[in-house]
């Protein structure tokens, strides 16, 4: 049962940045596109893509936030305890994306508020994944101190360390690529705006690179083992092998305009990666400082809990996810056949 | 102002914010529902313009309501990492059935939304009665858990330890029911009132009066309704208060000592120095009658309870009585409109069965936070009442007074955003929703 539950809590942050991700993503990549003519067409499509399910996409944060503190409340303690800034200032983000992008696409009269909130939309949107990523490599990088001696050294260095924000800028790159690549089957085949996106796409596809290469520099220079994190295990080097061959065959999907396959292998990509990064770590989910380390198979909470939180969360998904892939498919198939 | 006095504020100011949002967006889908059911039985076009006008309403409330709702579930780890800590795995399965609740409540709602015309009609409508369902599911299952906090239980507390764990007994606990019951229709009464009020505005500005006529009618009954049934709901709460946290009852009374023939204390200024209340109405046996339906058994009063357990008197008392004042006037105006449905007639669409419905805008919500209030205010010094207690909780994050001015911020401006937001979308009626109009062309 203990498996259910951490396979949902792995699948719930996974779906989360594939999902919710590209929400964010939306607003990174309207932030990174300077012509406005560009701009205005992004925007469209990205609004077109996102609103049936962008309520639905931000859910698996909340699933992954109960199933922490159900499952392993003393992690969600600890990490709430001393990341505390990081996760503020991320939900302050998720607070001002939400409800700036339900006001822009509800607001009935479009007038100069527009601007402001879709100002607010697109910094947000940049900042919300850029703290994500802060705090799940304050997670997995041993920089979380328990005995500070001092405020700065307990709250604002148990997170704030140069490979924890190269992190944070790697997810925010992840995030635009997805909805760039996302968006362009949405697009009229060869029109104005598809090739606005097909730019959008490499361009991103460039800042994923760039900022994989960060993470790994700065790892090196801070001393972690990051090597050992990904080629340490067979899962671990075959997945790396199988994301960097994805991303070839986006790029070539990119070249030849064929797009058929293209969201399914940016996704791939994405979560190929992350499966190399989280098995390297299995099951330890939270290094300290000190050396010592939190393990998902030893520090979770009672038995009974954990059976009940698996039975829920099998019964849950047994009715959300008929439902969910209704809603995605429907929608896409609709605007098919609009567009066409 | 200290820490704990921050991280206390900031959770209050939190949940009050998430109370109006939640309970409008759990409400509305349900106007909305009904409003859509007589445009698909009757055809009648004015209908579907209502559905539409209702559901951009829900959608900017839902959205505002999904993030507080996030907000609060971190805030519950950022500012009590230690109530988490040991409640988490006890307290949280109805938690994570209420994920599936809300997972489904923002599909429908995303079905419903971007649906018109594109599914089978009655799918389509289905989706949107769901989104309600689910909105009241959600909020049942918080309860829940809220109750846990107030009637723990499904584990033992062995020597500071938390051992035999039973999740599901934990959320079946003694008082989920009644919070439940009292809360959801709380929360029909106050949404209703709320949304016919504001469209007795319009119709008294003789704005598309036909429209924001069938609005008010729709609201307004669902309102009286709740409101009629509330007190019943409310006698149930007290009861079982009484039974089990007889310290949170006696500070609702402001009921220092024990006697027989308990009065029923309305009004006052509680003394907690000198354990008295200055200026009040006793109505005696009352309260023992309300508590044991009999006039003379004494109902414990705060001399039983050791002061260090005391929740803060005042506070508590001046929040049950904003609630119960509240409440009385609601049913009064419920009593007036069924009136004028029935034996009254010749008071329908009298300008001032309008005017009494404008002012009762916020006394629903008024009457919520008070309740809530006498809740979580009537539980303190306890977190987890009899076993943890709250400043035991706290983060030990320091600085907490920032945040909580940042969190303040942040809340005063969505709710002004929203406010204005709302404004606009009644301020388009003419031209969005109501086929009638002779400006109308629903094309944005």
């Amino acid at each position: 049962m203990l498996y259910i539950v951490i396979g949902f809590l792995w699948l719930s942050i996974c779906l989360y940045l594939l999902f919710g991700g590209a929400d964010f993503g939306a607003g990174i990549v309207e932030l990174l596109t300077f012509n406005k003519r560009d701009k205005i067409e992004v925007r469209q499509i990205m609004d077109s893509t996102m609103g049936p399910v962008w309520e639905a996409n931000h859910m698996w944060l909340i699933i992954f936030v109960v199933i922490m503190f159900v499952g392993f409340p003393q992690m969600y303690s600890l990490m709430s305890t001393y990341n505390h800034i990081p996760l503020i200032l991320m939900l302050l983000g998720i607070i001002a994306r939400g409800t700036s992008y339900t006001f822009r696409h509800y607001d009935v009269i479009n007038d100069n508020w527009e601007k402001l909130y879709s100002k607010i939309f697109i910094y947000a949107s940049f900042l919300t994944p850029l703290f994500l990523g802060i705090v799940a490599g304050s997670a997995v990088s041993g920089s979380i101190n328990t005995h500070p001696t001092n405020f700065l050294e307990g709250y604002v260095y148990s997170w704030l360390t140069p490979f924890n924000i190269s992190v944070g800028i790697f997810t925010s790159a992840c995030c635009a690529y997805l909805a760039a690549i996302y968006a362009i089957k949405d697009a009229a085949i060869e029109s104005a705006t598809q090739l606005v996106l097909i730019r959008k796409s490499k361009q991103m596809m460039l800042f994923v690179i760039l900022s994989a290469i960060l993470v790994f520099a700065v790892g090196m220079y801070s001393h972690l083992p990051i090597i050992n994190w990904i080629y340490k295990s067979p899962i671990g080097t075959i997945s790396v092998l199988l994301s960097v061959l994805c991303m070839c065959l986006v790029y070539f999907s990119l070249v030849k305009n064929k797009f058929n396959f293209i969201r399914f292998l940016a996704a791939s990509q994405i979560g190929l990666f992350l499966v190399a990064g989280t098995e390297g770590h299995f099951p330890y989910l939270i290094y300290l400082k000190d050396g010592s380390s939190m393990s998902l198979l030893k520090d979770h909470g009672a038995d009974k809990t954990i059976n009940c939180l698996a039975w829920a969360l099998l019964i849950g998904s047994c009715l959300i996810l008929p439902f969910l892939i209704y809603l995605i498919i429907a929608f896409s198939r609709k605007k098919k056949a609009t567009t066409h | 102002m200290n820490d704990f006095i921050a991280a206390r504020s900031q959770m209050a100011l939190s949940l009050a914010f998430h109370i109006i949002f939640s309970c409008i967006s759990m409400v509305m889908p349900f106007f909305m529902a009904i409003a859509h059911y007589k445009y698909l039985k009757s055809g009648d076009e004015s209908y579907k313009g209502l559905t539409k006008a209702w559901s951009k309403g829900v959608a900017i409330l839902f959205a505002t309501g999904a993030v507080s709702g996030t907000m609060l579930s971190f805030e519950l780890g950022l500012l009590f990492p230690k109530f988490m800590d040991h409640a988490g795995p006890i307290f949280g399965m109805p938690f994570s059935l209420e994920g599936t609740a809300f997972f489904i409540e923002a599909i429908a709602l995303g079905f419903f939304l971007y649906g018109w015309d594109k599914f089978n009609k009655w799918f389509h409508w289905f989706c949107g009665l769901l989104v309600g369902l689910m909105g009241v599911a959600s909020a049942i299952l918080v309860l829940a858990a809220n109750a846990w906090m107030n009637a723990p239980s499904g584990f033992n507390y062995i020597n500071g330890q938390y051992i035999n764990i039973d999740p599901w007994k934990a959320m079946f606990n003694a008082a989920w029911f009644e919070q439940a019951l009292h809360m959801t229709i709380a929360a029909f009464a106050a949404t209703g009132f709320a949304v016919a009020g504001l469209h007795a505005v319009m119709i008294l500005r003789k704005k598309n009066v036909s429209f924001h006529q069938k609005a008010f009618k729709i609201a307004a009954i669902v309102a009286v309704i709740a409101a009629l049934l509330e007190p019943l709901s409310g006698d149930r709460s007290a009861k079982d208060v009484a039974k089990r946290q007889p310290a949170k009852l006696a500070a609702m009374e402001a009921h220092f000592h024990t006697e027989p023939y308990t009065p029923f204390v309305i009004g006052g200024i509680p003394d907690v120095k000198n354990e008295t209340i200055h200026y009040a109405i006793k109505v005696p046996g009352v309260l023992s009658f309300l508590v044991y339906s009999d006039f003379k058994t004494p109902v414990e009063g705060l001399d039983k309870i050791p002061k260090e357990d005391w929740p803060p008197v005042p506070i508590v008392h001046y929040a049950f009585q904003t609630m119960i004042f509240f409440g009385v006037l609601m049913m009064l105006i419920a009593v007036i409109y069924i009136s004028s449905l029935t034996w009254k007639k010749n008071w329908k669409d009298k300008n001032w069965i309008y005017k009494m419905f404008i002012y009762a805008v916020p006394i629903g919500f008024i009457a919520i936070e008070a309740g809530w209030t006498v809740t979580e205010v009537g539980r303190q010094p306890w977190i987890i009442y009899g076993i943890m207690r709250t400043k035991d909780a706290v983060t030990p994050m320091p600085g907490l007074q920032y945040s909580f001015y940042l969190f303040s911020g942040v809340f005063v401006s969505l709710g002004a955003v929203i406010i204005m937001l709302l404004k606009r979308q009644i301020k388009m009626v003419p031209k969005l929703y109501d086929t009638t109009d002779p400006n109308y062309s629903p094309k944005k």
